[in-house]
């Protein structure tokens, strides 16, 4: 009996085991469909969708949204799998080594995928061989003071920066990150001097920031926009006035040629075959120009952007060019 | 209030919301005893299940979740010396040697127990403090990081108080361990002989599983003699678990004392139960009668560490709930939750939407009590699992160690880091090095470097880096604790000494 016992735990332990641990390539049973009219080959089988970050996150929120749509329109089933690490640039140089079958793909971010490779020859992996397919979403950075900040508009800022160089202190995420570069950018067009912090993430940095440890904060819409009541937008990222922010004008309007923000889509591996990157850029679009999504998207602070292959490419080559500018004056 | 109160009581005791957050709990238990499978996953997980759920039931089932895997943990810690998670790091020291006792019943019951206390302390600290907590975790900026990161390392001072100078080596280890990988302000590699998977970093939870369970491993196929050789023999006893309750009983500054540093360490936004636990079994040791017997089983040292990292759940909700800061990682996933329900942390949490919001923090609470349930019942079952014999036991490990270190990252790497770290293990041990120390300086690094840059580039920005060190009210307190606490030894051998005068004279 005692033995029974062990023997049984021991078992249920076990299988316990290998579906949670393998959850990510646990096939589960195909549900049934109808036949499709003209059922095309690809996919066959169960597509991985690679998170490089942890669960919970920006990226993780999108990719979770699309998920169910996804499985709808190509008819199989989508698997989230988290290989965080790096920034990000594990799971990169994971994607650029994967079969290109286009039964793997991973979330995208830019500028990371740009700025990573450019910092480091030991990143794993290359801007070029990242292979877009879409991209979805994009937080645009904003500036930010807390509401008791003597700061009430940006021009104020840039006066009391240009009095006292290097004495405002701006919270952000991660050095010569997209908040770093975004800095540097103000500094650049504004002609002043700051103090940047970087933490190691969105949490850490905004707590900061709350606790009034720093001045100012440079963070992405969403957290933003979740904080909205405790802040001010000073100047925004975006091309046009953000409607969550009516009164905050944006970096343009203040004659600063900056469009800082963090762009999420998804890429293949090299070599995926045209069709089917074609077909995974139908089901991407097909959930970026859903008004119902972009709804959602735009009330938790996100801003639906719809690009395809072609556009994302030609985005991701004219952001390089500017970002290698700034860092190459950086290194001056 | 109190109306609030009982509508939430009604809610969580409706049988749909009752079933879920009960199978919540269980999960999080089998969850948390795995190694390498952690609250965070299993969260993420469910989270687009309860999509579909209302606000309730989901939140209550997340929370049975993350409660469960804080006890969970000690399940597999006390066993098999390996923490499930983190957080049950300090529950090695004592619960081990108790199963070598032959009392592992009585280390399980301790562990559901105090995990049952200090959760409940937590939760009800959620519901009454909540507004009064929230500025303390604001207060924290880099400078108070910093030094909180130094009084952690003069624990050090009380977990090798028997060899001081291996406890320095092994936490200068672990702090340089924690450098490996990208370099957290400047983005630079740091000793990653380029490879890139080593640009991560190495992963708390692999290091662990290498250094805990696969010497554990080859410390028990050495001893393989006799054909079938147990790390202990377990023999149940009728009437363990009312035993051991009524023992923890007399000692209700020991669970107070862990439920309070559990419920403040929490509170701090990215200190996690591992850094709670730790602190708590530190002070455990230090205010006993009797500091030589822990770490050679006894349950005060199981109840501190248990304790306390339950009761830093409610804490870390305290910073989500009112300023959306997450203050662990799973309660990073629970904000996800709680988002996608359409609410958003602050003041509209507890006024809009405070039947939601007071049910799950008083579902925690019950949670936690359930959680107790399953522990004093189930603990004679848990027990028995070290009555498998060696020859099935130890592959057993081996294999939910590779599993569970390729899952965190699912990443083949960590599985290399999780050999080499056990290969390490093994040799510390034979030299007599304590793990505590070294697992110490890996959690506590990063909270040390960032803190000090970060509060050097302030200092640089308000013009003077010392002011920034040594003038703030916080830092000074953690100041005067990390001296008092690094000096401890000192401190105790000169009262000992002058006690056995006392002695002696009134002998004479």
């Amino acid at each position: 009996m005692r033995r029974n016992w062990s023997l049984i735990l021991l078992v249920v332990l076990l299988s316990v085991t290998l579906i949670a641990g393998c959850g990510g390539a646990k096939q589960e049973e195909p549900k049934k469909e109808e036949p499709k009219v003209e059922a095309p080959k690809y996919p066959e089988k169960s597509i991985t969708y690679v998170i490089p970050f942890d669960a919970g996150g920006q990226s993780d929120v999108e990719a979770r949204r699309q998920q169910p749509h996804l499985e709808k329109s190509l008819g199989q089933k989508v698997l989230i799998e988290y290989k965080p690490g790096a920034g990000g640039a594990v799971g990169w140089t994971e994607l650029t080594r994967a079969k290109p079958d286009g039964y793997y793909m991973t979330g995208m971010n830019i500028p990371h995928i740009i700025l990573q490779p450019a910092q480091r020859s030991d990143a794993g992996y290359k801007t070029e061989d990242i292979n877009p397919v879409a991209i979805f979403q994009a937080t645009p950075i904003g500036l930010a003071v807390l509401n008791d900040s003597p700061f009430q508009t940006i021009d104020e800022f840039i006066a009391y920066a240009k009095e006292n160089p290097g004495k405002i202190t701006i919270a952000g995420s991660g050095t010569l990150s997209g908040h770093d570069i975004a800095r540097l950018q103000l500094e650049k067009y504004a002609g002043i001097k700051t103090e940047y912090i970087p933490f190691t993430g969105a949490a850490p940095q905004l707590q900061a920031f709350l606790g009034k440890h720093t001045m100012a904060i440079l963070a992405n819409s969403n957290d933003l926009v979740q904080h909205k009541d405790k802040i001010r937008v000073l100047a925004f990222g975006s091309t046009e006035r953000y409607e969550v922010f009516p009164d905050s004008p944006t970096f343009v309007e203040k004659g600063f040629d900056m469009l800082p923000s963090i762009d999420r889509g998804v890429a293949v591996p090299p070599g995926t075959p045209a069709d089917v990157i074609k077909t995974l850029e139908a089901a991407f679009m097909q959930i970026a120009n859903d008004p119902d999504i972009k709804k959602q998207m735009i009330e938790q602070g996100f801003v639906p952007k719809a690009m395809g292959q072609e556009e994302s490419k030609a985005y991701i080559e004219k952001t390089k060019k500017q970002y290698l500018e700034i860092l190459a004056e950086v290194k001056k | 209030m109190a109306e609030m109160f009982f509508t939430a009581l009604v809610h969580i005791f409706q049988p749909f919301n009752f079933l879920f957050m009960t199978a919540g709990v269980t999960l999080g238990i089998l969850v948390g005893c795995l190694p390498g499978l952690t609250a965070t996953m299993a969260l993420a997980i469910l989270v687009p299940f309860t999509f579909t759920m209302d606000a309730i039931p989901a939140l209550m089932t997340l929370g049975g979740i993350y409660s469960g895997a804080m006890y969970g943990g000690s399940i597999s810690a006390i066993l098999v010396n390996t923490p499930g998670t983190p957080s049950a790091i300090a529950t090695t020291f004592d619960g081990f040697p108790l199963t070598k006792k032959g009392m592992a019943e009585h280390a399980l019951v301790t562990s559901a127990f105090g995990s049952s206390i200090g959760g409940v302390f937590g939760a009800l600290c959620l519901l009454i403090l909540t507004p009064l907590l929230a500025s303390v975790a604001l207060k924290f900026g880099p400078p108070e990081y910093f030094w909180m990161a130094i009084f952690g390392l003069t624990i050090i001072a009380t977990l090798s108080s028997k060899n001081m100078v291996k406890g320095l080596i092994g936490g200068a280890l672990g702090l340089m361990i924690s450098t490996i990988g990208l370099s957290p302000i400047g983005g630079d590699s740091r000793f990653t002989f380029g490879f890139y998977g080593l640009a991560a970093g190495i992963n708390l939870i692999v290091a662990l599983i290498g250094f805990f369970c696969i010497p554990e491993v080859l410390a028990m196929v050495e001893k393989i003699t006799k054909e079938r050789y147990k790390i202990a023999e377990y023999k149940p006893k009728k009437g363990v678990p009312l035993q051991v309750i009524k023992e923890l009983l007399k000692k209700p500054i020991l669970l107070l004392r862990s439920s309070v540093i559990g419920t403040f360490v929490g509170i701090v936004p990215g200190a996690g139960g591992n850094i709670a636990a730790l602190v708590s079994y530190s002070e455990a040791v230090r205010w006993s009668k009797k500091p030589e017997e822990f770490g050679t089983g006894v349950i005060e040292g199981v109840a501190a560490a248990e304790t306390s990292n339950n009761a830093e759940v409610g804490g870390s909700l305290v910073p989500l709930l009112t300023l959306g800061i997450p203050g662990a990682p799973p309660a990073a996933v629970i904000l996800g939750a709680i988002m996608l329900q359409g609410m958003v942390p602050g003041p509209e949490l507890f006024t809009k939407y405070g039947e939601i919001t007071y049910t799950f923090i008083l579902s925690l609470a019950v949670a936690n009590i359930i959680m107790g349930f399953i522990g004093f019942y189930g603990s004679k079952f848990f027990a028995r699992l070290i009555n498998i014999p060696v020859n099935y036991l130890a592959p057993l490990i081996v294999f939910m160690s590779v599993i569970g270190s390729y899952s965190i990252r699912n990443n083949m790497m960590d599985v290399l880091i999780m050999v080499v770290f056990g290969v390490i293990g093994y040799f510390s041990r034979k030299l007599n090095f304590h793990p505590g120390p070294i697992v110490l300086g890996m959690i506590l690094g990063p909270f040390a470097e960032n803190g000090l840059v970060q509060s050097m580039l302030m200092g640089r920005a308000s013009g003077s880096i010392w002011g920034i060190f040594f003038t703030r009210p916080i830092s000074l307190i953690l100041i005067i604790m990390s001296v008092i606490s690094a000096l401890w030894p000192f401190i105790a051998a000169w009262r000992k000494n002058r006690a056995n005068k006392g002695g002696l004279e009134t002998n004479a």
